[in-house]
């Protein structure tokens, strides 16, 4: 398909208001939406706020809504699109926004923060960890996260009530609360941190209400709500809610997750 | 040139009162959302495929007639386990609730599986969407003013999911021997077999596929496990429930089609409406 000019909407503004903004502009085959943005800046808008980065899909710094889904705006081809299609732009709206296609995303590293890190073996010195393939497997999928906060955009939870932003973590972080419980050499139980309890208690995982958003618009393609945050789900539950896993913990010696 | 999708915050009403996306600090856009596909559908069509089911299965389970036909016994139906049961030679007849039970004995054993799909993920999310919208679609505005999730009751009780999944073994079990059962003929001798045999035998190994996969059997077969190099055999088990899971939710639509059909089958054959087809 040879190129075409292309009728977008685009929101520009700040947090004391804005609105869709209407641009003609061309588009050449092969082009991603993130080209778009970039001639709109250089021909009509120069002074268009979009962050961004590597282009590549693994920095996680495009992050936006494209005709209200969030994608990355580096690896949403304009060719899923008809050259008839009106293309709108808007900034995350989960986050405050700061202007134009920028939000404020420090909600995120609060949530990071708050989620304790992984606690070393007291057995083994840096250089003597040795694990087998098949009991990292699970935490390498997670690893895969370029941190984009497009499941954390997404999320009803947080999305769609402001309140709840301090109760719960968000997907991307109780997937790093599963990583770590996951890690074969994590040693927090020892050290007398429970990580199935404080899912549920500190980190929110019973808003989740498993609607998969999270893993729809993940560009990694990380199975976040099967893998994740189901298996600690069902992890709480260990802890909390089930009276026979409590009482078998209490009967044998080795404990139920070993 | 802008258009008038924005709000300005010095004359409008205070958006923080609307809440969500409209919340002040955010992107002004009154649009609860900007999706242009038909994000409705999917959505629309579970609740409508689930809203199916309820009705067909709640006449069904209060009818109290034409679900046996021997050798065949209707899916809701058992076991049965009231004294007001058909009687069925071998079948799946254990009178343990006695005479005082008066209404269909369908709804005594119907709890468990339908606690059991209830509180499935899959179903939880289907329900969430189709019926609560909470939300209706990703990135669709939901509703509700509040949300607090699965953290109160009633929707804390969705964690007991893994005992529902042990009840829906045993009766997994028992639908396996109606199974067997059904490869005799209508004068009970062995070895014959007939089109409600193949609807039976579709219709368990679909039951069976869609229990296994549930997420709870795999996390106790082996997803609670730190090390699974420790655990071999488990690790394997796993594995082979993790591929079942991935088609979980296809499994729970197509089981919940079978068990219908299984049940409709019966409801045909029983009710003079159909001849059972005989093979040999």
């Amino acid at each position: 398909m040879s190129g075409y000019t292309a009728h977008f909407k685009v929101w520009r503004g700040d947090v004391k208001g804005g609105g869709l903004e209407d641009f003609k502009v061309d588009v050449n085959e092969g082009e991603v939406v993130l080209d778009i943005i970039h001639r709109l800046q250089a021909t009509q808008a120069p002074d268009l706020a979009v962050r961004w980065n590597c282009k590549a899909g693994k920095c996680g710094s495009c992050s936006a809504e494209i005709n209200g889904r969030p994608r990355l705006l580096c690896m949403t081809r304009m060719s899923v699109f008809t050259p008839e299609e009106t293309i709108t732009v808007t900034p995350l709206r989960a986050f405050p926004v700061i202007r134009d296609l920028v939000t404020d995303v420090g909600f995120n590293y609060t949530k990071a923060r708050e989620v304790p890190s992984f606690v070393p073996p007291a057995d083994l010195a840096p250089g003597e960890y040795r694990m087998m393939q098949e009991d990292v497997d699970r935490s390498q999928e997670f690893r895969k996260c370029i941190e984009c906060f497009l499941c954390q955009d997404t999320c009803h939870v947080v999305r769609d009530h402001e309140e709840n932003k301090s109760a719960f973590a968000g997907p991307r972080f109780l997937m790093r609360v599963a990583e770590l419980d996951m890690h074969p050499l994590d040693a927090a139980e020892a050290s007398g941190l429970d990580r199935k309890r404080t899912a549920q208690e500190e980190h929110g995982l019973g808003y989740c209400n498993i609607t998969k958003c999270c893993s729809e618009v993940c560009p990694e393609g990380i199975h976040i709500t099967d893998n994740a945050l189901i298996p600690l789900k069902e992890r709480a539950v260990d802890r909390k809610y089930d009276p026979l896993v409590w009482l078998g913990s209490k009967i044998r010696r080795r404990g139920a997750d070993s | 040139m802008a258009t008038d999708t924005g709000t300005d915050s010095d004359t409008d009403p205070d958006p923080d009162e609307r809440g969500g996306v409209r919340t002040r600090t955010r992107a002004a856009i009154d649009a609860p959302h900007l999706r242009t596909d038909r994000w409705w559908l999917a959505p629309a069509a579970t609740a409508a495929g689930l809203l199916a089911f309820i009705v067909y299965s709640t006449w069904r389970a209060f009818a109290n007639a034409d679900y046996y036909a021997a050798p065949y016994v209707s899916p809701f139906y058992s076991p049965c386990l009231a004294d007001n049961c058909a009687p069925m030679r071998n079948g799946p007849n254990a009178d343990l609730f006695g005479s005082w039970w008066g209404i269909s004995p369908a709804i005594i054993i119907l709890v468990f599986p339908l606690g059991f799909r209830l509180t499935c993920y899959y179903y939880r999310k289907a329900y969430y969407r189709g019926f609560w919208a909470s939300p209706p679609a990703c990135a669709v505005a939901e509703p509700h003013k509040k949300y607090t999730g699965e953290t109160r009751f009633p929707l804390v009780f969705q964690n007991l999911h893994r005992y529902f999944f042990y009840a829906a073994l045993l009766v997994a079990g028992i639908l396996t021997y109606d199974t067997v059962l059904s490869f005799r003929d209508e004068h009970y001798n062995w070895g014959h077999m007939g089109l409600g045999s193949l609807v039976f035998l579709l219709n368990i190994t679909l039951i069976w596929a869609y229990t296994l996969s549930c997420h709870s059997c795999r996390h106790i077969v082996g997803g609670k496990l730190k090390h699974f190099s420790k655990h071999p055999v488990r690790y394997r088990a796993w594995q082979w429930v993790g591929k079942l899971n991935a088609r979980h939710m296809q499994l729970a639509w197509a089981s919940l089609v079978s068990v219908g059909l299984a049940d409709f089958y019966v409801y045909l054959v029983a009710s003079g409406a159909f001849d059972d087809p005989r093979f040999f």
